[in-house]
C-alpha cells in the first residue's frame, strides 16, 4: 500500500509539473505579455521597459523556474484587471465554489447510487423505469434552462427560496439541485451497470450459497465491487463542478472561481486565467490521486500485487 | 438401507425463452444416501448444473421449479421461504462451484469471507471462530494456514482457492454437499489431489456428496452411485460398477464409448463420438429425445444379456433384472425397441 501510494504520488506530482508548465506557457501561446499588459497604444519604449522590468526578455526556462519558485509558495502574479495578487483573488472566490461543489457532489451521490443500486436489484422494475427517466432528464435538460425553471416556480411562484447570491445556506440550495443533478445519471446509470454486472458473479452465487441475508451480499459483497468505478468517476464529476460549474454560478450571482474564470476570460486576464487553470488542474491531480487510493482500499488487486 | 440425506422426487425446472418454455429438467428424482457420492454424469446443458441449483433453491429468477417432494435429512424443505432456505445453504447444505477463480470475492480475505458463515449460522464470533477456520483450512490440506487467513483471493493458485472453498463449505459441517464440476477448471494433477482430498473429507464428515461432472474417468474415481442424465432426463442410475460394467441405456453406452483407451485406438481412426445432436427441448416436446444419436453398434445390444423388469406405474422405466439399484428410463416406446427386443423385457 505504501508502495502504491508513493507511486502514484511521484505520478501526481509529475502530471502537477507538466500542467503547471502548460499553464505557463499559457501567457506565451496567447499573445506578447508585454504588450497585453501595456495596451495596445502604448509607445515601443513603454512595451520595451515593460518587458524588462517584468523580465520578459529573459530565456523562457528561466522564467519558467522563477514562476514555477514563485507559484509554489503562493504568488502567482498580479491580475491585469483587479490590480491585486491573483492567489488573494482566487483565494477569496475558492470557498462559495468549493461548498457548491461539495454540495453538489454529495446530492448527485445521495441521490444516484441508492437509485442505481435499486434499479440494478430488479432491471426493468418500475423503479428501474423511474431511475432511467431521471436520469435521461438529467442528461438532457440544458442546465440554464432548468436553473430558470427551478428559480421559476421554487423562488418567484412559491418564494421558497430566495433567487441568487451567496449570503444564507438557502442560497445555496438550487444551485446544488441544478449542478448536482447534471452530474448524477452518470454516476447512476455505472452505478446499475456495475452491480448488475457484479449481481451476476459466480463470488455473489457463493455468497447466497453460504445462505448470507441478502442485505449482507447486497452491501457487502456487491456494491464494494460495483463502486470501484464510481468513485473514479464521481472524483471527475467533483473537479469537473469546481472548474466547470460557470453557467450555474453566473446564473445564480454565486462569485465562486468559475464565475471569476468567465471574467477574466472575457478581460483577457491572462494571470488570473493562468492561476485559476493552474488550480484546477491541482484540484483535478489532487482529486484523481484521492480516488486512486479510495479504490486502492477497495480493491485489493490494486493493492497487493 | 441407510438413511437419505436428500430425497427429490419429480423435479422439473422450466425456463421461459423466446419460442416458449424450455423443459431443461423433466421430472427427474434422485436421493443420496449419508456419506455417499452420486455422481451425475451428462454433457453440457443436459440439466445437471440446473438439477444443483434448484437442489440449493438458488435457481435464476426466472426458471421455474416444480418438485413433488424435496427432503433434506428429516426437514421437508419443499415450500421453505427465501430466509428459512438462505437458514438452510451454507449450513446444512453447501455447494462447491466449477469455477475457483472467481467463486470467492476478491475483495475480501481469505479469513473474512470463512468467517462470516460461521458467524451467520453458528453465531460463533471472535478467537473460537478464527481456530475454527484454521483448522478446517488445516484440515483441506492448506498448511500452514494463518499465512493464508490474511491473504485475498488473488494471491491464491487455482487449487489453493478451491480448497478454500471446499473448507468453507465443511464450516458447518452440512449434511449434504453438492459439487458443481468442482475439477473441470483445474489441471490434471491438481484435479486429482482436490478428488482425493473430497473423497477423504467425505469419509471423516460422513457427508453426502452429489458431484456433478462430464468426465467419466472422475466419475471412476470418486462415484458410489451413478445417475447419467440427458436432454434433461436420468436415463440411467445405478452403482459405479453396474454404469461401467453393464451399461444398459444406449446413451450411456455411447459416452462409455467415447473414451478413447490407451493401447486399442489406432492411428488415424477417429475418436469415438455420439452422432446427432440433442434436440431442443422448446414448447411441448414429445418427440424421441435420442433420435438420430444411434450408432452403428446399439443395435448389436438386443442380443445381449441384460434383461429388463417393467416399474409399476411408470412408463418405460425398468429395473435391469438381477439388480436393486440399476435402473434405465427410455424417453419412448421407440427407443425401448430399439435397444431391446420382447424376450429381454419383463413385466413386474
Amino acid at each position: 500500500m505504501l508502495y502504491y501510494t508513493l507511486k502514484r504520488l511521484g505520478l501526481a506530482g509529475l502530471v502537477a509539473l507538466t500542467v503547471s508548465f502548460i499553464s505557463f506557457g499559457l501567457l506565451y501561446l496567447s499573445s506578447d505579455p508585454a504588450i497585453a499588459m501595456a495596451g495596445e497604444t502604448a509607445a515601443d519604449a513603454d512595451i520595451e521597459a515593460i518587458r524588462q522590468l517584468y523580465g520578459f526578455d529573459r530565456p523562457i526556462l528561466v522564467q519558467y523556474f522563477d514562476w514555477l519558485q514563485r507559484a509554489a509558495s503562493g504568488d502567482l502574479g498580479k491580475s491585469y484587471y483587479f490590480r491585486t495578487d491573483v492567489s488573494a483573488l482566487i483565494g477569496e472566490r475558492l470557498p462559495t465554489t468549493m461548498t457548491l461543489g461539495l454540495c453538489a457532489i454529495t446530492f448527485a451521490i445521495v441521490l444516484s447510487v441508492p437509485l442505481g443500486v435499486a434499479a440494478a436489484i430488479r432491471p426493468n422494475s418500475f423503479i428501474d423505469r423511474v431511475a432511467l427517466f431521471l436520469s435521461v432528464m438529467g442528461q438532457a435538460l440544458p442546465s440554464f434552462w432548468f436553473a430558470l425553471m427551478l428559480i421559476v416556480f421554487l423562488s418567484v411562484s412559491l418564494r421558497l427560496l430566495p433567487v441568487s447570491g451567496s449570503d444564507t445556506w438557502l442560497h445555496f440550495v438550487m444551485p446544488t439541485i441544478v449542478l448536482g443533478y447534471y452530474a448524477a445519471p452518470a454516476i447512476m446509470r455505472l452505478t446499475r451497470t456495475g452491480m448488475l454486472e457484479v449481481l451476476s458473479t459466480d463470488y455473489i452465487r457463493t455468497a447466497r450459497a453460504k445462505g448470507l441475508r441478502p442485505p449482507v451480499v447486497l452491501f457487502k459483497h456487491a456494491l464494494r465491487n460495483a463502486i470501484i468505478p464510481v468513485v473514479s468517476l464521481a472524483a471527475v464529476q467533483f473537479g469537473f463542478m469546481l472548474g466547470g460549474s460557470i453557467v450555474v454560478e453566473t446564473i445564480f450571482a454565486l462569485h465562486g472561481a468559475g464565475f471569476l474564470a468567465w471574467e477574466s476570460i472575457t478581460r483577457n486576464d491572462l494571470p488570473t486565467v493562468q492561476g485559476l487553470i493552474l488550480v484546477f488542474s491541482l484540484f483535478y491531480i489532487v482529486l484523481t490521486f484521492i480516488a486512486d487510493l479510495i479504490n486502492a482500499w477497495l480493491d485489493p488487486r490494486i493493492r497487493i500485487k | 438401507m441407510s438413511e437419505n440425506v436428500l430425497d427429490v422426487k419429480n423435479l422439473s425446472i422450466e425456463i421461459p425463452v423466446a419460442g416458449g418454455m424450455l423443459r431443461a429438467v423433466d421430472s427427474i428424482s434422485l436421493h443420496v444416501e449419508k456419506g455417499e457420492t452420486l455422481c451425475i454424469v451428462g454433457e453440457s446443458g443436459c440439466g445437471k448444473s440446473l438439477t444443483s441449483l434448484a437442489i440449493m433453491d438458488l435457481l435464476p429468477k426466472k426458471a421455474i421449479r416444480k418438485v413433488e417432494e424435496m427432503t433434506l435429512g428429516e426437514m421437508n424443505i419443499l415450500n421453505f421461504s427465501e430466509k428459512q432456505m438462505s437458514d438452510v445453504r451454507g449450513n446444512k447444505m453447501g455447494m462447491i462451484f466449477q469455477e475457483p477463480m472467481s467463486s470467492l470475492n476478491p475483495s475480501f480475505t481469505v479469513e473474512n469471507q470463512m468467517l462470516e458463515t460461521l458467524s451467520r449460522h453458528r453465531a460463533i464470533v471472535g478467537a473460537e471462530a478464527k481456530a475454527l477456520v484454521i483448522q478446517m483450512l488445516e484440515k483441506v490440506g492448506i498448511i500452514p494456514a494463518v499465512k493464508r487467513l490474511r491473504q485475498y483471493p488473488h494471491q491464491l493458485s487455482g487449487g489453493l482457492r478451491q480448497r478454500v472453498m471446499i473448507a468453507m463449505t465443511l464450516l458447518c459441517e452440512p449434511q449434504l454437499i453438492i459439487a458443481d464440476e468442482p475439477t473441470t477448471a483445474l489441471d490434471v494433477t491438481i484435479q486429482a489431489q482436490i478428488l482425493k482430498l473430497m473423497k477423504n473429507l467425505q469419509n471423516d464428515f460422513d457427508v453426502g456428496l452429489i458431484f456433478i461432472t462430464h468426465d467419466l474417468g472422475v466419475v471412476a474415481n470418486i462415484a458410489d452411485r451413478v445417475a447419467v442424465m440427458y436432454a434433461g432426463q436420468i436415463v440411467e442410475e445405478g452403482s459405479v460398477f453396474e454404469i461401467f460394467d453393464n451399461p444398459s441405456h444406449p446413451y450411456t453406452r455411447g459416452l462409455l464409448s467415447c473414451i478413447p483407451v490407451p493401447g486399442k485406438i489406432k492411428r488415424g481412426e477417429p475418436l469415438g463420438s455420439i452422432p446427432g445432436m440433442v434436440p431442443s427441448l422448446v414448447g411441448d416436446f414429445s418427440g424421441c429425445r435420442f433420435s438420430g444419436r444411434w450408432s452403428g453398434d446399439d443395435e448389436q445390444k438386443k442380443n445381449s444379456n441384460i434383461n429388463l423388469v417393467a416399474i409399476d406405474n411408470e412408463e418405460n422405466a425398468f429395473k435391469v433384472q438381477g439388480s436393486e439399484s440399476h435402473f434405465v428410463r427410455f424417453c419412448c416406446n421407440e427407443c425401448l425397441e430399439k435397444s431391446y427386443n420382447s424376450k429381454q423385457r419383463k413385466a413386474s
